[in-house]
């Protein structure tokens, strides 16, 4: 009846993972109490769980971006601990079985549940904004691809509580991932999530492509896009590129696991090297598809906060292109180990030095945005200085690595992981980070406490060089990734410094976390009336904060680069004055939030082999897909009448604030 | 909320302007090619696999291509079939688009029934996908092709049943859908095309 | 108390600390072979040619950061200075030529630090068979006729030629003070080529995750003089035991921090049979445990 499972898959004899369960479900029994007692369920529904408008499916893939942070860093921080004092003989407190979990289970999440909803929920609430559209292409996809991400985030904590996570590494090499090898379901779980949550994104790559590409306000030629629309835009050329390589990839393995299949085993003509090769071909422009979009938003918060131009759009422009395709020919770098000949090895190691200069160029075109300009100190610029310093030494060690002569002594060790969280923290978080500064008041109509924010930038960035500057060494010192224990007493200081720098991004984040709480508190105070706190330069600061739910009343008409800033600069923006217009938009839907659920209900049940279970909630995922496909009353229009009551009452909420300030001001002198 | 909004209907003008219209058809092209690539990978994951028979048959032993050649020929001729039905939507008569369209159906049923008898055949005669990375490879390609396949007919019986029970003729979404299928479909000959030449002729040399 | 803070000051000075801190072992940057020589060369010649540019680029990031803050109203301000032809045309030709000239050395060095390219000695080289196992490695000495598990020895100054394969999941077999590491992995021979010059019981371990049991699979490798080398295959010859095809399954079965074995015969053939039992048909297997 439940397959495989039974009450000995839940984890009783473990106390730390029944802690972290019992925690979480505490938190999520606590806000589904605090929901219904406020009797918030239907404005939940309504609002959020049935939205298919842009900016709300946005806020929730950042929500669930930042919770996911604290989990992955939770995993993060066991890490250090254990690697801190399980040495000479010691075992530390997290056996093996445990420890190879928490490792895998870090970079999933950190990969694909933390920073892929962090861009993804950046891009939704930014890109439509920027290009003057109403919404996406696909409002009903859009809610799709985020309820089958926030379903997946689901299963992979499911798996703390019942069963296990995989204990292969974030790529599931096999054949360690084979059943031969790893009987249990851990490995289970990781396809299942990644391949449901790996449908959403590649339908957000169709989504925002077509969006960016035929929803564009008039006038907005492709060389008047916003940089961080390019980068968006280059970005869902690659998931469309790359994800149907990760699909196939965990399906052969899934073959293998489920039908016996020999696509990765040692025997019967499998091929481990395969996997290695597929998972590397969507793996290395994942990377890419993480970072542009933070390049995007860099480009965005320096012009802005240099008051100034971008220098080298063009340039920027061209080196983003050429990132993307040169993306998807180097993915041999990382097995230069496998005994390649020398020919190939060379090969790949230029192709991925040749990715260093048009980024080099964008470094070098940040720099002389600020050279010349008036940066004002904010938050978002703080984030992007410390990305320029931090990212080029993670530059410099990514070209080291990608010499196939030093790799042959630096792969797989701690220089590795010491490497990729440079410029994954350095560059890919930063970022995310200085897109949530900069954006957050657009999204809710009030900055985020600034001095709070900038604490916590000043921790995040010292903890990253305490964390990860000892783990070069380390690899210098011949010590490998994924080590539960070790006898080698010269790493243990070490070992110790990046403990400590973990704890010091642990206050980074926890002043993350009350930045937002403390901002919500002073929120009036924090107000912002005028839709374009920073003085910005693109559309999104044209409309009101937060923007109406059709973002603009009239479509905006694009003249130039930087519209918003060149209409404030000429004296272009006029206050409308004529009629409004009907206006198109898509009706909320339920269907995506049943999609996803039927989805990871059928997750759940392949997991354990509960074959009647995933046959049900794979037969209602297609028929609530067919059921929707016959509501042709999908969309509607909002009259005129009711577009010009919205901009009315804005008007006057303004014209409040400031009578009030005036007053308030009069009053203290 | 509703009785404050105007219904859809009191602006025929509109009907393109935003939402579905000609950028569904583009999505759905895109999606094509996505699929393009996820059948690449396969094809790769053939590629390498296609020699290693672990003892078991080779491509020669077990491709009856007269067979194959059947199931072939009922495929290509289902896209000449949709073809027709696709200029009567255009025309906007229902009953010859439902005609032609039902003639597809069956082709289509046609083809998946005999690669069904094909796998069900290899199965039971002991060379089932679990024999050797050759027939993995075999079976998965095929197979997943042969999944499209199905997906295309639920779809067609979907959109069928769909026109069908509305009776006023064959609307805007309703076009476009049938735009996408006959995109699908077209898209599914040309992969089998590829199957046909790179699996089964070039397996039993 | 003074024991602490010496072990905390290491962490002081962690930044760049890889090349001032003599004290710490950094077994790269200390090689003990030819090889090894090579690549600490190589690590070390890409990092001066990188630090052009990278230096000024940290350095100008900084200073222009302060230089233009909003509150230093003296500074030039240009809000719409945004295309300079010389200026774009450093920023590329800059990169580029670094990165042409680091193109160069890898080509070379990639094509000279091959690790199947056979390492030219007047000495003839010593093989070595490695197969990676659950967990721990087993090493096989096919001239003469030995089987280790978790140590090796090795004459120095003699090139030693690798074989390499697993009976398990993938491994990568690594010895951090002669250099380069390789995969090994099953049904497969990948190859490795190294030399030691200075006698010393050096570090060996396993690279590549390979499951429970990974963080204990390491080997001793024992750089010797020859006379240390035959000394040393002596004793593994008296040890006793020897390994056939029918106690092979005992030692290949999974096992965690195992010590240094020795085997005083080896059933001849036997690293090619560990390769060819992957070659026929599907085996099966019962819940991750191998059936023979």
């Amino acid at each position: 009846m439940l397959g495989k499972l039974t009450w000995a898959d839940i984890p009783f004899d473990n106390p730390i993972e029944m802690g972290a369960v019992l925690f979480m479900g505490g938190v999520v029994a606590v806000v589904l109490g605090l929901v219904t007692w406020y009797r918030q369920w239907p404005y939940l529904w309504r609002e959020w769980l049935t939205s298919v408008d842009h900016k709300k499916i946005g806020v929730m893939y950042i929500l669930l971006a930042l919770v996911m942070l604290l989990r992955g860093f939770s995993d993060a921080i066991m890490m250090r601990a254990q690697q801190a004092i399980a040495h000479d003989g010691a075992p530390g407190y997290l056996p093996p079985h445990h420890y190879d979990q928490i490792f895998t289970a870090h970079g999933v999440i950190m990969i694909f549940f933390m920073a892929m909803p962090f861009m993804i929920g950046l891009m939704n609430i930014a890109v439509p904004l920027q290009i003057g559209a109403r919404d996406v292409a696909f409002p009903f996809l859009n809610s799709v691809s985020f309820w089958l991400t926030a379903v997946s985030v689901g299963l992979v904590n499911i798996s703390l509580a019942i069963g296990e996570f995989a204990q292969t590494g974030w790529l599931a090499y096999p054949p360690l991932s084979e059943l031969q090898y790893s009987p249990g379901v851990g490995v289970d779980y990781y396809i299942w999530s990644l391949q449901i949550s790996g449908i959403g994104t590649l339908l957000t790559g169709i989504n925002f492509f077509v969006t960016i590409l035929k929803m564009r306000a008039p006038g907005m030629n492709y060389m008047k896009m916003p940089v961080f629309v390019w980068t968006a835009l280059c970005t869902n050329v690659l998931i469309m590129a790359a994800f149907p390589i990760l699909t196939v990839t965990l399906g052969l393995l899934t073959l293998d696991r489920y039908l016996g299949m020999h696509f990765f085993t040692n025997d019967a003509g499998g091929n481990q090297m395969m996997y290695v090769n597929l998972i590397w071909a969507w793996g290395h422009p994942e990377v890419y598809i993480l970072i542009l979009p933070a390049f995007g938003v860099f480009s965005e918060v320096v012009a802005t906060f240099s008051k100034k131009h971008l220098f080298g759009y063009a340039a920027m422009v061209y080196a983003t292109i050429s990132i993307t395709v040169l993306s998807f020919v180097v993915w041999l770098h990382h097995f230069f180990t496998m005994g390649s000949g020398a020919n190939v090895n060379a090969f790949f190691g230029i192709t991925t030095m040749i990715i260093a200069i048009p980024t080099g160029v964008k470094v070098f075109n940040w720099l002389f945005t600020i050279f010349r300009g008036r940066v004002e100190f904010h938050t978002p610029i703080l984030w992007t200085i410390g990305f320029m310093v931090t990212f080029t030494i993670g530059g410099m060690t990514g070209v080291l690595l990608a010499v196939p002569g030093a790799d042959y002594v630096l792969h797989n060790s701690l220089f590795l992981i010491a490497h990729f969280h440079n410029v994954i923290i350095g560059g890919v978080l930063f970022g995310y980070v200085a897109g949530f500064n900069y954006w957050f008041p657009k999204a809710f109509g009030f900055k985020l406490n600034e001095t709070i924010g900038k604490w916590s930038f000043w921790f995040w960035l010292s903890g990253f060089y305490v964390a990860f500057m000892p783990l070069y060494v380390l690899g210098f010192m011949g010590m490998t990734r994924r080590m539960n224990h070790y006898d080698n007493p010269a790493w243990t200081p070490w070992l110790e410094v990046a403990a400590v720098g973990a704890c010091m991004i642990l206050v980074g984040i926890v002043l993350q976390v009350t930045q937002i709480v403390v901002s919500i508190r002073q929120r009036e105070a924090l107000r912002d009336w005028t839709g374009d706190p920073w003085g910005g330069r693109t559309l999104e600061w044209s409309t009101s904060s937060p923007p109406p739910f059709y973002n603009f009343a009239v479509t905006p008409h694009v003249h130039a680069l930087d519209e918003f800033c060149d209409a404030k600069e000429r004296g272009r923006i006029a206050k409308h004055t004529g009629a409004y217009e009907d206006i198109h938009m898509p009706r909320n839907t339920p269907a995506g939030l049943f999609i996803a659920v039927f989805a990871a209900i059928m997750g759940f049940a392949l997991i354990w082999h509960i074959w009647w279970m995933a046959a049900f909630g794979f037969l209602a995922m297609v028929t609530t897909f067919i059921v929707r496909s016959c509501n042709d009353d999908i969309d509607y229009y909002v009259p005129a009448s009711e577009v010009a009551r919205i901009e009315g009452e804005h008007e006057r909420a303004v014209a409040l604030s400031l009578a009030n300030a005036r007053v308030a001001a009069a009053v203290r002198a | 909320m509703d009785a404050t909004h105007e219904s859809l209907a009191a602006h025929p003008e509109h009907g393109e302007h935003h939402g579905p219209g000609p950028n569904t058809v583009f999505g759905f092209w895109l999606y094509l090619m996505t699929d393009c690539i996820l059948f690449a990978t396969l094809f790769a994951a053939f590629a390498v696999a296609r020699h290693q028979f672990a003892d078991g048959p080779s491509g020669h032993d077990i491709f009856d291509l007269k067979y194959v050649g059947v199931e072939t020929l009922l495929l290509l001729v289902s896209s000449c079939t949709y073809g027709l039905a696709m200029l009567d939507a255009y025309r906007n008569r229902t009953s010859g688009l439902v005609l032609w369209m039902g003639i597809t159906f069956l082709l289509g049923l046609g083809f998946i029934g005999m690669e069904v008898n094909e796998f069900s055949h290899l199965v039971a005669e002991g060379h089932g996908p679990d024999q050797s990375a050759f027939l993995s490879a075999f079976f998965t390609l095929v197979g997943t092709h042969g999944l499209h396949v199905t997906c295309g007919l639920i779809w067609m019986v979907v959109l069928m049943s769909q026109i069908l029970i509305k009776k006023n003729g064959i609307s805007g979404p309703y076009m476009n859908r049938l735009m996408c299928l006959s995109l699908f479909w077209h898209f599914l000959d040309i992969v089998w095309i590829c199957v046909f030449t790179f699996v089964y002729l070039m397996g039993v040399q | 108390m003074k024991n602490r803070i010496s072990r905390w000051l290491p962490g002081a000075g962690a930044f760049g600390a890889a090349f001032l801190l003599g004290g710490c072992q950094l077994d790269v940057l200390d090689p003990m072979g030819n090889i090894g020589q090579q690549e600490k060369s190589l690590i070390i010649l890409s990092t001066w040619l990188m630090l052009i540019v990278v230096v000024p680029v940290i350095s100008l990031t900084l200073l222009f950061a302060w230089r233009y803050r909003a509150t230093n109203t003296q500074a030039t301000y240009s809000p719409n200075w945004a295309h300079s032809r010389p200026v774009e045309t450093v920023v590329w030709a800059v990169p580029i030529a670094i990165i042409a000239v680091l193109a160069v050395i890898t080509w070379q060095t990639t094509h000279s630090l091959d690790p199947y390219k056979p390492l030219t000695s007047s000495r003839k080289p010593v093989v070595i068979d490695v197969v990676a196992l659950d967990w721990k490695w087993m090493f096989i000495y096919p001239e003469q006729g030995i089987a280790t598990v978790n140590e090796i020895a090795f004459p120095i100054g003699t090139p030693i030629e690798f074989h390499i394969t697993s009976d398990s999941v993938m491994n990568s077999f690594f010895i951090p003070r002669l250099g380069s590491q390789i995969y090994a992995m099953a049904g497969m021979e990948t190859g490795l080529h190294l030399i030691a010059d200075k006698p010393g019981r050096y570090f060996g371990e396993s690279a590549q995750f390979s499951g429970a049991g990974f963080s204990d699979m390491h080997f001793n490798a024992i750089a010797t003089t020859d006379a240390g080398f035959k000394g040393w295959v002596d004793q593994v010859r008296h040890s006793g035991r020897n390994l056939t095809n029918a106690n092979y399954s005992a030692v290949a079965a999974p096992s965690e921090k195992v010590p240094a074995t020795y085997f005083a015969q080896v059933q001849p053939g036997m690293f090619d049979q560990i390769i060819a039992k992957y070659r026929g048909k599907a085996m099966h297997f019962n819940s991750g445990m191998k059936a023979e």
